[in-house]
This record gives C-alpha cells, structure tokens and sequence, in this order.
C-alpha cells in the first residue's frame, strides 16, 4: 500500500513535469498601476507588455505551442495594502506562471517581499527604480529592464565631469525617488573628485520656495542639482533660485526634461543640461513600427515589452514554465553572446532557444542585465538652447 | 565692503522676502481681525475666501490677457482686482444670508459660527477646485524685477546682489495704501465710526440706531476686499494654488492672534513678526558670517537654526509662546 501511494506520488510529479514541456495553456500576470498617479503611463506600458506576449503566443513556438493568456492586476502605485492583495490574487487564484511588474519603487517591494518571494514567483519590473531593489533580499526571483536610479546617479556625475564643473548643491523632492537620486548622485560624483556642498530636501506644493534657496545659497556651488519634478517644487526652485540669482545653472535629471520647463521658465533656463532614459538603438524605432493602439514612445512602454519578452524567453530557456526553473535563464537570454534580439523577433528568437542555440535579447529598452538582474539602462544628454530642449547624445 | 556685502547678502534672502511675505500675512490678518472684531467669530473660511477672490481675478486676468488689454510694466491682474473684489463680495454675501445670519438671528455662541465658517471653508475649497482646477495657475505679466541680482551686482560693484521682484515692490505699496485707506475709513467716515460702535457694545450700538444689517454687509464686503487683495498680490508674488491658500490659514490666524484679535494695528504687526521670524529662522547665515566675521571666519556649517521643513512650525512656537505670556496678544485684542 505504501509502495503504491509512493509510486501514484512519483508518478504524478512525472506527469506534472510532463506538462510542462508539452503545451499548455499558461498566465502572465500583468501588475501595474491602473489606477493611480501612473495611470497615463499605464495606458501604453499594459498594451506593450501584452504584445509582447500575444506575440509568443501566435507564435506556437514556446514550450512545444503553449499558449500565454496576460491577466492584469493593479497595484494602485501607492497603495502597498491593495498592490498585496492584487498580486496574491494574481498567484493563488489565477495561479499565473510570471508577473510583468510592478510599477512603482514602494508597491513593487511590498508585493515582491510580502507575497512573490514567499510564493516563489517571478517579477519584472519595467519602471521600478528605486536603488534600495537592487539589494532587497529576492531568492533569484526579481528582476528589472529599467535601471536603478543608482545608475542614473553615476551617469549624472560623468555628464558633470564633463562639463568641467567641480562643485555642485543638490536639492531633492522629498521622497524616496528624490532622496534615492540624490544620494547615489553624490557618492558617485565625491567617488570621481567632485565636491557637494549641500544635499537637502524640498517638499512638493509649496507656493514660495524662497527660504530653501537661501539655505542652498549660503552653502554655495557651480551649479543645482535638481532631483524634482516638473510640475511641482523643482520648478518652484529653479525659479527661486534665478529670482535671487543664486544660481544660474541647473543640472536636469529625468523627472525635471520636459518642454513644459523651457516654456515656464524662459531664456534663463538656456545652458542647463542633464538626463533622462532613451536609447538610440534599432529596437526602439523596429518597437514603434510594430505598435498598435498605443504610444511606443511613452516612457517605460519599451521596458513593459522587454519585461513580458524576457519572462517568456527565460521560460523557453529553461524548458519550463516553473518560476523556480527558469528564474536562473534570465542572465542567459538577456546578455551575450549569442544572436542579437529585437523586437518582432520572438518567435525567431524562440527556434533558436528551442534548438539549444544562444540569443542575446536586445528588445526596445537595448536590454543588458547587470548586477542583481537589472538594466544598466540608456540615457538621452540633454541640453537648453534657445529655450529648446535638445539631444547632446546618449549614453 | 564685507559690511555691505553682508546687508546686501541679509537683504537678498531675509529681509525683501519677508517685506513682502509679511504684508500679504498683514492683509490677510486684517480680515480675520475685522470679522473677529464686529461679527465676534473666527472666520476659518478666510484662506478660501482669498483663493476664491484670487480665482475670480485671474479669470478676468485671463480675458483681458486674451484681449490684448494690458498695463505696460505693471501685471495684468491689478487692472483685474476690482472685479474679483466684487464677485468675491458678493460670494461672502451671500454666504453670510445663507448661513451666517440664521445664527445671528438666534444670537448663537462664537463657537458656532466657528463650525460653520469651516463648514463653508471646505465648500469654497471646493467651489475653486471645481472651477479652476487644483494645479498651479500661472498669472503674472509685465516686467518681472525692479532689479535683477547681477544688474545690481554690476551697478553697486559689490560681490553679493539683491533682486527686487516687481511684484514684491507692488506688494508693499498697495499694503500701505490698503491700511491708510483702512483706518481711515474706520476713524473718519460715520460707516466706520458704527462699525466700531456695533463692535464695542452690540446692544448699544442697536440702541443709537446703528443699523446692524448694515455694518455686518459693510464688514463683509472689506474683509472680501482684503482678502481678495491679500490673495492676488501673494499670487502674483509667489504662485497660485488653492492649497496653499488653505494652508496660509494658519500663518494669518498666528498673526491675527500674536498682534491680538480684533485689533487691526495688531494684526499688520503680527504680519510682520510672524513673517519675519519664520524666514530669519530658518535662514542659513554661513555667508553673512563669514562677510562680518574676521577674515576665514567661514564656519563649515551652515549656520541654520531650523531646517525650512519647519517654517511653518514656527509660526506656532510664536503663537504658543504669546498665548502663554500675553494671552490677549501684542496689542491688547478683544480677547476670546
């Protein structure tokens, strides 16, 4: 009887496994902010990550002609408590095989230590860039195609370096994208010589922010720094300070390029430089021609592609659809060497996986997974002239 | 030359801002002070009331922009003000025959009228919300400084420059205009004599013939006056958001209650104590050390009393202080 009950046991897990090299039918999750202060965003990252996956799935080609349905899942993009209960229902319920997402640096980490590292399930983010990801305990299991906003830090400091300026003040918004910035901004620039003489906070909504210039103002430098937003304080400063004449020269990292910024500011804003995300690469204009229905251009619309590529590739890399099976393939597929991926070349991509062979997934996002399993990330230099904003060149 | 360097230093980040920020609190505290004084009720509705009259003036801002009309130098929206004057008039008006007057009528307690001012605060809140959206309005036009930092620098020949911003100078000149046209209406002009009348002994007042329908509508349409001014100089000064405006609330009651409530000389002083002390505070004087100090006197820290996270507390260590030492404030107030 024992016997029996071990061999039934054997013999089920055979099956099991079984499965998952012929077809089947598979989910994706697709975790993100539908509602939310990211929603715009959304609009065209979801459609992208579906592509993506509609792409393999007409394809036959993954595991032997499974198919991959995407089921979406919001994560509020603030609400830590919603973004658990969505992504839990998105593994014990819909039991999906991966999750595409999430979408914003707080609610990513409460779903990915709360709920998937426990499960054992797969993430990819697109858009989560808080630094602090690239070190939070994740069994193997996370993953990002955006770069960590440590990295933007770095490329910020040799755009700097450049330039020739040596010392710098840095006001950031006050929250974890702002502090994150700053913070990794100023090792990477004290690393390479520079010096900060201040590196403080502003809040957002405030109408005059004439007191936190004074403060940056008497700590002196170069130049400004201005981890903000656009719509919000990092205006707010960039006005105070050319009021006062504090500053004249401000230093643009990714959620301060805008034209809305020219525009409202006016010719005193010319000689600013700084940074945002961007690739020059083949992927990105191939990525536009085969989109439907959706802006390609909008920001982390390429990485939501990537994301959904990568977990299906990964998959077929490792000839299963078990996260714990192919979370180890992601280095595999993403870098070199092997045969250049772009987008549209999935199923390609899938034939030569499935023939033992070796790619190196590009994808919109020029995709190289560094560290912990993240994009290293491209940035587009930026410049004011003539009130204009316009590409130096990428980085 | 240090010594100048260092005024010009103090005056560039200390003493222009908070000239200019204290008579925007000034006006403001006015109003909280003359609804205090003749219809006995803190009016929490006054923050809103500002950004509701602020909001009209730059609609008619807007319109005339669109028609080409304009002052030269001088932005737009004074040619505007008198329109958001009136419509905020109006608006407080109406307010007060809806609300306000029922309780009059019943002689409720201040306490009551406190409740329902917020009651109506939160409503215009959302009436300006509804109307002209919760994001920044930009509004200002015409010439942006009186003097730029580097035209001084050059002019003066001095290393540090101070910048006079247009709309600063216009703050302080229409505040000085606004408060001699203000006593003098209450001290000069029989309306004004009544309003003190009713304000000093209701009964009384009624008793002489004051009509009382009269004062409360007078009273109204200069506390929407002030307001309106208050909120369409700070807008112009600073930027406009309905938020902020409900945050100013608190700054303008410290003031109306340090210079004590119910005293408009208090008030304007208040104004400026609260104004002065919440910039002076949270300033960083590493640099004006360093230009009075001995030669590399510099310190290495920034010489800030408070981070500016806390300006606004500030204002309430003052508050808290003045309660616990002369509870009717500065200037002896109506008490509460």
């Amino acid at each position: 009887m024992k016997k029996l009950l071990v061999s039934a046991a054997v013999a089920a897990s055979l099956a099991s496994a079984a499965s998952t090299v012929s077809a089947e039918e598979i989910k994706l999750g697709v975790f993100l902010g539908f509602t939310g202060p990211l929603e715009s965003l959304i609009a065209n990252m979801a459609p992208a990550a579906e592509l993506a996956i509609k792409e393999i799935s007409e394809s036959g080609k993954l595991l032997d002609g499974t198919t991959v349905t995407p089921v979406r899942a919001d994560t509020t993009c603030v609400d830590a408590a919603a973004a658990t209960a969505a992504i839990e229902r998105l593994i014990t319920v819909e039991k999906v095989s991966g999750v595409v997402g999430g979408d914003c640096s707080g609610v990513t980490t409460a779903a990915l230590t709360n709920v998937a590292v426990p499960n054992g399930m797969v993430m990819v983010s697109p858009s989560a860039t808080s630094p602090a990801l690239s070190t939070i305990e994740d069994n193997g299991l996370f993953f990002r195609t955006a770069p960590s906003d440590a990295r933007q830090g770095v490329v910020m400091s040799d755009i700097i370096m450049d330039r020739g300026f040596k010392e710098v003040a840095i006001t950031y918004t006050n929250n974890d994208y702002g502090k994150g910035l700053a913070d990794s901004f100023q090792s990477a620039f004290e690393a390479a010589g520079g010096k900060v003489t201040i590196n403080t906070s502003h809040e957002d909504g405030k109408a005059d922010y004439s007191a936190e210039v004074g403060a940056l103002a008497a700590a002196g430098g170069e130049i400004l720094v201005v981890a903000g937003y656009i719509d919000q304080g990092g205006k707010g400063m960039i006005q105070s300070s050319l009021d006062t004449g504090a500053f004249e020269t401000f230093v643009l990292p990714d959620g301060m390029v805008g034209t809305s910024l020219p525009e409202a500011i006016g010719a005193d804003l010319n000689g600013s430089f700084g940074q945002a995300p961007g690739t020059d690469s083949e992927g990105a204009g191939m990525f536009t021609e085969m989109s439907e229905g959706f802006d390609p251009t909008s920001p982390y619309a390429a990485e939501s592609y990537d994301a959904a590529s990568l977990i299906l590739l990964a998959m077929q890399h490792a000839k299963s659809s078990d996260p714990q099976k192919y979370k180890d393939s992601f280095m595999e597929v993403a870098n070199a060497p092997g045969e250049k991926i772009f987008p549209g070349e999935l199923g390609k991509a899938l034939e030569i996986l499935a023939e033992g062979g070796d790619i190196d997934f590009v994808g919109a996002s020029n995709v190289e997974l560094i560290g912990s399993g993240e994009s290293a990330g491209n940035y587009r230099e930026i410049e004011i002239a003539d009130e204009q904003l316009t590409t130096v060149g990428y980085r | 030359m240090d010594l100048l360097n260092a005024l010009a230093l103090l005056s560039n980040y200390v003493l222009v801002p908070a000239l200019a920020y204290g008579s925007q609190l000034a006006l403001g505290a006015l109003g909280v002070t003359l609804i205090f004084g003749i219809l006995r009720f803190s009016n929490f509705a006054h923050g809103d009331t500002m950004a509701f009259g602020t909001m009209v003036t730059i609609l008619f801002t807007w319109w005339f922009q669109s028609m080409g009309l304009h002052l030269g130098p001088l932005p737009t929206a004074l040619l505007a003000l008198p329109f958001g004057i009136a419509f905020c008039a109006i608006f407080v008006l109406v307010s007060d025959r809806l609300v306000y007057r029922f309780f009059r009528t019943q002689r409720a307690d201040p306490v009551i009228y406190l409740i329902a001012s917020v009651g109506i605060m939160f409503i215009t809140n959302g009436l300006v919300r509804f109307i002209i959206g919760p994001d920044d309005q930009n509004f200002s036009d015409g010439e942006r400084f009186i003097i730029k930092a580097g035209d001084f620098k050059k002019l003066t020949g001095l290393s540090e420059g101070v910048s006079i911003k247009l709309t600063q100078g216009i703050t302080v000149i229409t505040m000085i205009v606004v408060i001699f046209l203000l006593f003098w209406f209450l001290n000069r002009t029989r309306a004004g004599k009544s309003m003190r009348a009713y304000s000093d002994n209701e009964d009384l007042a009624l008793l002489s013939g004051i009509n009382p329908d009269r004062v409360v509508a007078i009273t109204w349409i200069i506390a929407a006056a002030l307001a309106t001014i208050a909120g369409t100089l700070y807008g112009l000064d600073k930027s406009f958001k309905p938020f902020t405006y409900f945050q100013l609330l608190l700054p303008i009651f410290a003031a109306a209650i340090v210079g004590g409530l119910g005293n408009p000389l208090g008030a304007i002083a208040g104004g400026f104590v609260i104004a002065f002390s919440e910039i002076m505070v949270t300033y960083a004087y590493k640099r004006f050390i360093g230009y009075i100090g001995p030669n590399d006197w510099t310190p290495d820290g920034l010489v800030q009393l408070l981070s500016t996270d806390y300006k606004f507390a500030v204002s309430f260590v003052i508050l808290l202080l003045v309660l616990l030492v002369r509870p009717n404030g500065i200037f002896r107030g109506t008490g509460t």
